[in-house]
């Protein structure tokens, strides 16, 4: 479904990422770990568009899209839930879900799903007409999630969901994700640093270091591996 | 009590002028933190088209009501272009570079146009026509309000809630909204960026247009360097309401049209900027970010 050929991405003159080649598969999980400044989420900035590769193809259900706009690319079916979660402070609830389903006009549709994130994540619908910029940092991740669904993506992209929240909320969004992959059969990026958590949640997994992907193989496989375990399980 | 209303309606209008010029700036800032140093030349220019669309027409015998309305669309279509090309050539090359270049290109910008009007028209002030209709319900109080105040004040009232209504409710007023609170996400949720940047700089140079046709006809002439002192004054009153908020600037004009009206009409007239500039610096030091403001301004 997705294909990262021989990407490389730069800040200036500065290489974020060299010759990555990264496959996912319709309706899989896969994650991407790696530590701080890695080029986790510049990976998932070069997908979405916004920091397009200098050289490289990223092909998405067989068409080259790394020449696209982000709004292009959005269009095609690829959401992300960014690092930090971006929500809009000053839009409440329902008016950030509404932006996340900004490219759709069918507006019963939009209802729908709106409907199905309140029930996906109930405190989402008590808190509805508050402002984004007054949640906590777990119902923002929630908003994020829910916002990125508003648009119907085949494939979801997640920036570090579990990043500063606490160990219950954490595992409550992972089971989402899981049901979301499940139940929609949408096709999971999830780029962690919770190596541990993330592998126990994708089918595969790539491992990051300075800008390369420096291993790839099923979850079991990475979570068995010597070097994984010592760099990034913390065993 | 006369004379109090005499001057609480010329600070309207005036107010209201500087209301239409500071909500472009305070739009622009809003969605690309830069100061479009620029922006008071746009309104120059509007004023400079609608002068020489009136001049035509009034040659060709119309009537003075339909002259300003077509000398303001005229004036809005030019300033638009204007604004739209000067963001496409001035400052979209610049968005990634370091915050200075935009703001360095802005202030070159303002200074080119202000040489080119004056090259190609005159440094000389040029009298304009004044388009106003006599509103004959206004003769009981001709003495606190004339036409062309009335005028100015009704239109840039509806002006300002259209504008209101357009960034609530359309779609392209949502992107706008998404785009100022957070550009990388709105992009990430689909917003077209670049046009939404376009447009604003299309809307904030209309609004200047209109401006500057109202208040050339109501001032009655203009010259090449009418757009440095009013660009000055209403980035004042954007800065005053809290640059980036558009109510904001519309309250900042408001209030800085009759803090000069009321400190000239009372005080003295020698010192209008004075006054002006006074209570800039005092609201910014008991509030930084202005009186509608967001968070303090770190990014000038
Ligand atoms: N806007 C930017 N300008 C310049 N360099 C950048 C920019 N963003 C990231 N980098 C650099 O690119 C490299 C990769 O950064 P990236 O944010 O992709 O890492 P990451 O794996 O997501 O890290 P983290 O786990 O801390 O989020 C880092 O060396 C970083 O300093
Ligand atoms: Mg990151």
């Amino acid at each position: 479904m997705l294909k990262l050929k021989n990407v490389n991405t730069f800040y200036g003159n500065i290489q974020a990422l060299r010759n990555i080649n990264i496959e996912v598969a319709k309706g899989e999980i896969i994650t991407l770990i790696g530590a701080n400044g890695a080029g986790k989420t510049t990976t998932l900035m070069t997908i979405s568009g916004v920091v397009p590769p200098r050289t490289g193809e990223v092909i998405y259900d067989g068409e080259p899209i790394h020449k696209k706009s982000p709004d292009k690319i959005v269009k095609m079916g690829i959401s992300q839930v960014p690092e930090g979660r971006l929500i809009f402070p000053d839009l409440t609830i329902m008016e950030n879900l509404d932006m996340g389903a900004f490219l759709r006009n069918d507006s019963a549709g939009i209802k729908e799903d709106m409907d199905h994130a309140f029930e996906l994540f109930p405190i989402l619908y008590e808190r509805r007409k508050q402002l984004g910029g007054n949640l906590s940092g777990g119902e923002q991740q929630m908003l994020a999630i829910s916002r990125a669904l508003m648009a119907r993506p085949k494939l979801l992209l997640l920036d570090e969901p579990s990043l500063g929240l606490a160990p219950l909320i954490i595992r409550q969004i992972f089971e989402i994700v899981k049901k979301i992959n499940k139940e929609s059969g949408t096709t999971v990026f999830l780029v962690e640093q919770n190596a541990n958590l993330a592998l126990k949640t994708a089918h595969r997994g790539y491992v990051m270091e300075n800008g390369e992907i420096i291993l790839s193989d099923t979850s079991e496989k990475l979570l068995a591996n010597e070097d994984v375990k010592k760099a990034y399980l913390g065993l | 009590m006369d004379y109090f209303l005499e001057l609480f309606f010329s600070g309207l209008t005036r107010g209201s002028i500087y209301a239409l010029i500071a909500l472009g700036y305070t739009m622009v800032y809003g969605i690309i933190e830069l100061i479009n140093f620029a922006h008071g030349e746009i309104y120059m220019i509007g004023a400079f088209v609608g002068l020489t669309v009136a001049g035509v027409l009034t040659s060709f015998g119309f009537p003075a009501t339909s002259i300003m309305v077509l000398a303001s669309m005229a004036a809005i279509v030019y300033a638009a272009a204007y604004g739209y090309t000067l963001e496409k050539i001035a400052y979209r090359p610049l968005r990634s570079a370091p915050r200075l270049s935009p703001l360095i290109s802005a202030i070159g910008m303002s200074i080119f146009l202000q040489n080119y009007v004056m090259l190609a028209q005159t440094s000389d002030f040029i009298s304009f026509p004044s388009l106003t209709p006599e509103f004959a319900f206004l003769d009981k109080y001709s003495s606190t309000i004339g036409s062309s105040d009335f005028l100015i004040i009704v239109v840039a009232a509806v002006v300002m809630v259209l504008l209101t209504l357009f960034i609530k409710f359309t779609r392209m007023g949502k992107a706008m909204r998404a785009t100022a609170q957070n550009r990388k996400m709105a992009m990430l949720v689909g917003v077209n960026v670049d046009q939404v940047i376009s447009v604003t700089f299309i809307v904030g140079s209309s609004l200047a247009a209109v401006g500057g046709v109202l208040i050339a006809s109501h001032i009655g002439q203009i010259n090449f360097f009418i757009g440095f002192i009013a660009g000055i004054k209403a980035f004042t009153a954007a800065v005053l309401g809290g640059i980036g908020s558009v109510p904001g600037a519309m309250l900042g004009g408001l209030i800085l049209g009759w803090t000069e009206s009321f400190c000239t009409g009372y005080v003295s007239s020698d010192y209008e900027d004075v006054f002006a500039f006074a209570l800039l610096v005092i609201i910014l030091i008991f509030r930084p970010s202005g009186l509608l403001g967001k968070a303090p301004i770190q990014k000038v």
